[in-house]
């Protein structure tokens, strides 16, 4: 074979290739890396995370604004403390609200922003107070029981 | 009873020596290839020409067992995965596998049967028929000359091969997802893209073919020059070529899994 039509074969060849880790990239990857742009990172303390997870999405109004960063113990108030980047063009109120939610019912788990009325808004670092842990399902039921239980008590004395 | 001891014990003596001696001499030839590389990318057609029989030639093998792996798992994922009623996250398993693990390990299994086992034939042969002395003896040094272009033909090559062999596969899971199952086409992608990561998932993909790609190319080099210069020795050097690239892409998956994919 000629070394010009091995040339464009080989040329074919790494088109294809390089084409090939494109769409990887931007079609099944969507680079999400790049979907928050310019951030800036807020951190919120809760009594509970249950199943949050680094990487986990940060939802405001259902849309994605930011991403959990790092998730560690704070042994002082022992709470977790969950850190999270918020996307540079997004400015939340300094009385906005941090709850952990959970999308469907044996969906992930993510941080859900609910925005106050606050004239002031966060700024880089701070840390949001109002903040409502993941809801433990044990927990749950266990009230729910305890209630039950609760008004089972109260009916014979009636 | 001894004596029996005394047998077992040499033998066990001479596989490790054997063992730690193969080893040296396979990081003395890669330091050599690195070495000489500079020398051969001089003429760079060399490294094209193997660039073509590596990479271009195993391209319809690649391409169509793609297809085939990524209908399986279209078929397979979907059938598991509507028990549980979400049938939508079939391009997230099927992009999540292929991405991780299958597009890099069967691209890189096919790639040492395909073109590691042809490299070490062809310089095995060299060296049943003397070429490979004949060019010491011109001064052309075999290393530059015939190794380190069949090497980084293949180190380049692997890594397309598997990008390729992974989009393959999902065209693949949505064929069968999408046009033959009906899941719905928009809730295909988006799923898939919430899911997998660029960096998390694709590169460590990429990076994972990439050192496969070194692995069996220099597997199949070394053990195309490391042959018995007889008809035998060929067909067990191309024997081990298949055999010990399979072993080496399967155990370093395993390494860089563990590394790459700890569930944080």
């Amino acid at each position: 074979m000629s070394r010009t039509t091995l040339d464009l074969w080989v040329g074919v060849f790494v088109a294809m290739g390089i084409a090939a880790l494109l769409f990887l990239a931007l079609k099944v990857g969507s680079i999400s890396g790049s979907d928050v742009q310019s951030p800036y990172s807020l951190s919120a303390r809760f009594d509970n995370i249950g199943g949050l997870k680094v990487r986990a999405p940060v939802k405001s109004a259902g849309v994605l604004v930011g991403r959990v960063t790092e998730i560690r113990y704070d042994n002082e108030h022992f709470q977790a403390e969950v850190v999270f980047s918020v996307d540079g063009r997004y400015k939340f109120p300094t009385d906005t609200f941090a709850n952990i939610l959970t999308s469907g019912l044996l969906g992930e788990q993510y941080l859900g922003l609910d925005p106050g009325g606050e004239e002031k808004t966060l700024a880089p670092g701070d840390v949001i107070k109002k903040t409502q842990s993941a809801v433990v399902l044990e927990k749950l039921i266990s009230q729910f029981m305890f209630n039950k239980a609760a008004e089972g008590d109260q009916a014979p004395a009636k | 009873m001894g004596r029996l001891m005394g047998g077992v014990l040499r033998k066990l003596g001479s596989l490790a020596v054997n063992g730690v001696w193969q080893f040296g001499f396979i990081a003395r030839f890669f330091v050599l290839i690195l070495r000489y590389s500079g020398q051969s990318f001089m003429r760079l057609h060399l490294t094209i020409r193997e660039l073509y029989f590596s990479g271009v030639m195993s391209l319809l093998i690649i391409l169509v067992s793609g297809l085939f792996v990524g209908l399986v798992l279209g078929l397979q994922g979907y059938e598991i995965l509507q028990r549980y009623g979400s049938s939508e996250a079939m391009g997230t398993m099927v992009a999540l596998s292929l991405l991780r693990e299958l597009g890099p390990v069967v691209a890189g299994l096919l790639f040492a049967s395909r073109a590691g086992s042809a490299v070490t034939a062809e310089i095995g042969l060299m060296k049943v028929t003397e070429q490979l002395k004949a060019m010491d003896m011109m001064a052309v040094n075999p290393i530059a000359r015939v190794v380190a272009p069949r090497f980084w033909g293949g180190v380049v090559s692997m890594p397309l091969l598997a990008a390729l062999f992974s989009t393959m596969g999902i065209f693949g899971g949505w064929l069968i997802g999408v046009v033959f199952i009906g899941v719905d086409d928009g809730a295909f992608w988006s799923q898939m893209q919430a899911a997998v990561d660029f960096r998390y998932d694709v590169l460590n993909g990429v990076f994972k073919s990439a050192v496969f790609g070194v692995a069996v190319s220099l597997i199949a080099v070394f053990e195309g020059y490391d042959c018995v210069p007889t008809a035998e020795g060929v067909s067990r050097a191309i024997t081990r070529t298949v055999v010990s690239s399979a072993l080496a892409i399967l155990a370093l998956d395993f390494v860089m899994t563990s590394f790459m994919f700890r569930g944080l």
